[in-house]
């Protein structure tokens, strides 16, 4: 599956799995959105050699997975270029941060391991979390969170209709590369001689498309204002929306402070 | 070039979100003023344009490796800077939810390093100079190119400094520097050719449909070139001193906060019922202080931690299943009322 295709499946698999958890959700967009910002804020702020405090964030993942039925798998997919860049980043650390912070054994335990370790956590932590909000709201509650936090409706409009368009466009750019490659065989990409009017035609129709677009816009009765109410529907529960937001506040708060793992193995033990 | 969260520190990232909110609210109000609502949309069809067109792959002749096009750079030269900025602010936040590209907290981050220097210094200061006189193809080539490539060695440094900053990698400054100075003016280079590709043939296409075309620099506008120049050397100003102050000796904000309030970083409590539960957790603790008994060492806190940690997320996963469980049933039980009700 080449990029267009692996991207136009991704849209797809959004549109249909978040379409369905937010039609059924009471919670407003805007509450998981900070809930999710404050853990990847919470995550990041952990110390490069506290391996175990950020082990315990899982836990909000764990129960956002299980309770919401998201698939951990197929967040992992998502991962694997980031936990590249990431990998690559903190070799350096193995060889720049050589201090033996406990053995194991007769293996050295240095910080740069330990602060590799915990990199590679974090960069797992905050993709999965920003995947699991994706598809428990979609783009567009997103959006509404975003209305809701105060963002220019502009600029919340401007989202909306790349997302929407986006589909599209990709469906547009696969078919003209299929049509090119079927005509230059064995050609990896583009040519240099045909890059400005292959990119140049697309672009003029796109521009004649968004003329079109903003005619039945005003035809619907568009006057730049993004219908944040139609986008939710009555079933919002701003009593739920705020217990959500403060019990994970919360629980957050009390995974940073504390040590909550070690506490509990050392009452356990 | 989209750094992820795991690479920027949150007092980086609340600075860049700072720095890339204010530009933010400058582009709003000036599309804003513009007055032309048919604008929304073609930023907005724009966006996803760019969004699809980056997945094409133009060969590079001689190489056999591939290259892409530069969003910022060609937005502006379309939209105008502001309009371009917003709707690369739309890009880059739809990368980050849908792929993964650049995380949510880095997004403000990877706003300035892509999106301000890509759409103010390439399309504001480059495209805007190099026009003022009139357009033609050889000034389009020139101006996309330079553009393309001063917008992404600003952007590579601006990475290298916020990592540095953020203190993630004991990386030194300067090979890492060197590491990404040099690639970034290759990309730059073959990203300023293929943008220069499609601006051409827009030019002679439609020529009205790239900004300032027709509109020779009278020198009566609000922001002249030398006051451009002079807002963004404030701008490098105020980040840097920003980034001083965000780069602190503090491992974070929360210790921070504690040694300010409480003098120290760890606070103590004492008392009867401390020290009767002090004696309890002793009395049964296999691993006091979460460690081995009579060890030092920081594999005793590990074990400790993992135990209490698989004892915990074990803990959570059931009541999450059963709690889920007890949902279905209920739902279950209501099913039969419910279809009797709309029976009658």
């Amino acid at each position: 599956m080449n990029k267009l295709q692996q991207a136009v499946a991704i849209l797809h698999e959004v549109d249909s799995e978040a379409g369905k958890r937010s039609n059924k959700s009471r919670i407003h967009p805007a509450s998981r959105l900070f809930v999710c910002v404050l853990f990847i804020l919470i995550t990041v702020s952990f110390h490069k050699y506290n391996v175990m405090g950020l082990l315990s964030m899982w836990l909000y993942l764990f129960i956002t997975g299980i309770w919401e039925e998201l698939s951990f798998w197929k967040g992992l997919k998502r991962i694997r270029y980031i936990l590249l860049l990431i990998v690559l980043l903190g070799t350096a650390n193995l060889f720049f941060d050589r201090n033996v912070i406990f053995c194991l054994g007769s293996m050295h335990i240095t910080g740069g391991m330990i602060s590799m370790a915990t990199l590679l956590i974090k960069g797992m932590l905050t993709v999965y979390a920003a995947y699991f909000l994706l598809m428990e709201t979609g783009i567009e509650g997103i959006c509404a969170a975003l209305r809701t936090f105060g963002i220019p409706k502009g600029g919340v409009t401007v989202i909306l209709l790349i997302y929407r368009y986006l589909i599209l466009l990709l469906k547009e750019v696969q078919r003209m590369s299929q049509a090119y490659q079927l005509r230059a065989p064995g050609q990896k990409g583009i040519h240099i001689r045909t890059w400005g009017s292959f990119v140049g035609l697309l672009l003029l129709r796109t521009m004649e498309r968004a003329g079109d677009i903003y005619d039945s816009m005003l035809l619907r009765g568009y006057q730049g204002e993004y219908r944040q109410q139609e986008v939710l529907g009555g079933r919002i529960s701003r009593g739920l929306s705020s217990i959500y937001a403060v019990v994970w506040t919360l629980v957050l708060l009390i995974l940073r402070v504390f040590p909550v793992f070690q506490m509990v193995g050392n009452l356990l033990g | 070039m989209h750094m992820a969260d795991a690479l920027i520190a949150p007092a980086v990232a609340g600075t860049m979100y700072l720095c890339s909110g204010g530009a933010m609210g400058y582009s709003v109000k000036k599309v804003r003023q513009s007055g032309e609502p048919e604008k929304i949309p073609v930023m907005g069809v724009m966006g996803a344009f760019v969004f699809a067109t980056q997945m094409i792959n133009f060969t590079i002749p001689g190489t056999g490796s591939s290259g892409h096009l530069c969003g910022g750079m060609l937005l502006s030269a379309i939209l105008g800077p502001e309009a371009g900025f917003l709707t690369m602010i739309g890009v880059l936040l739809i990368q980050a939810f849908l792929f993964a590209d650049g995380g949510v907290l880095a997004l403000g981050a990877n706003i300035w390093n892509m999106a301000f220097y890509g759409c103010f210094v390439g399309g504001g200061l480059i495209w805007k100079w190099m026009m003022k006189k009139g357009m033609s193809k050889k000034k389009i080539a020139v101006s996309s190119i330079l553009g393309c490539m001063l917008t992404l060695q600003l952007g590579a440094f601006s990475v290298t400094l916020e990592t540095l900053f953020s203190g993630v990698t004991q990386l030194p400054f300067l090979v890492f520097l060197a590491a990404m100075q040099p690639i970034h003016l290759a990309i730059g280079l073959v990203e300023g050719l293929i943008t220069a590709a499609v601006l051409v043939f827009l030019y002679e296409a439609r020529p009205e449909m790239l900004w300032g075309y027709g509109v020779k620099e009278s020198g009566t506008g609000k922001l002249s070139q030398k006051k451009t120049i002079a807002v963004l050397a404030l701008a490098a100003l105020v980040i840097g001193g920003a980034f001083s102050l965000a780069a602190s000796a503090y491992p974070d904000g929360l210790e921070w906060s504690m040694e300010k309030a409480a003098g120290t970083t760890e606070l103590e409590a004492a008392g009867g019922i401390y020290d009767r539960a002090a004696g309890v957790q002793d009395a049964v603790a296999l691993l006091p202080d979460y460690q081995f008994k009579g060890s030092e060492s920081a594999a005793g806190t590990s074990v400790s931690g993992i135990l209490g940690g698989v004892a915990v997320t074990a803990v959570c996963i059931l009541g999450c299943y059963t709690l889920k469980l007890f949902g279905k049933r209920k739902t279950a039980d209501m099913k039969p009322e419910n279809g009797k009700e709309g029976h009658e």
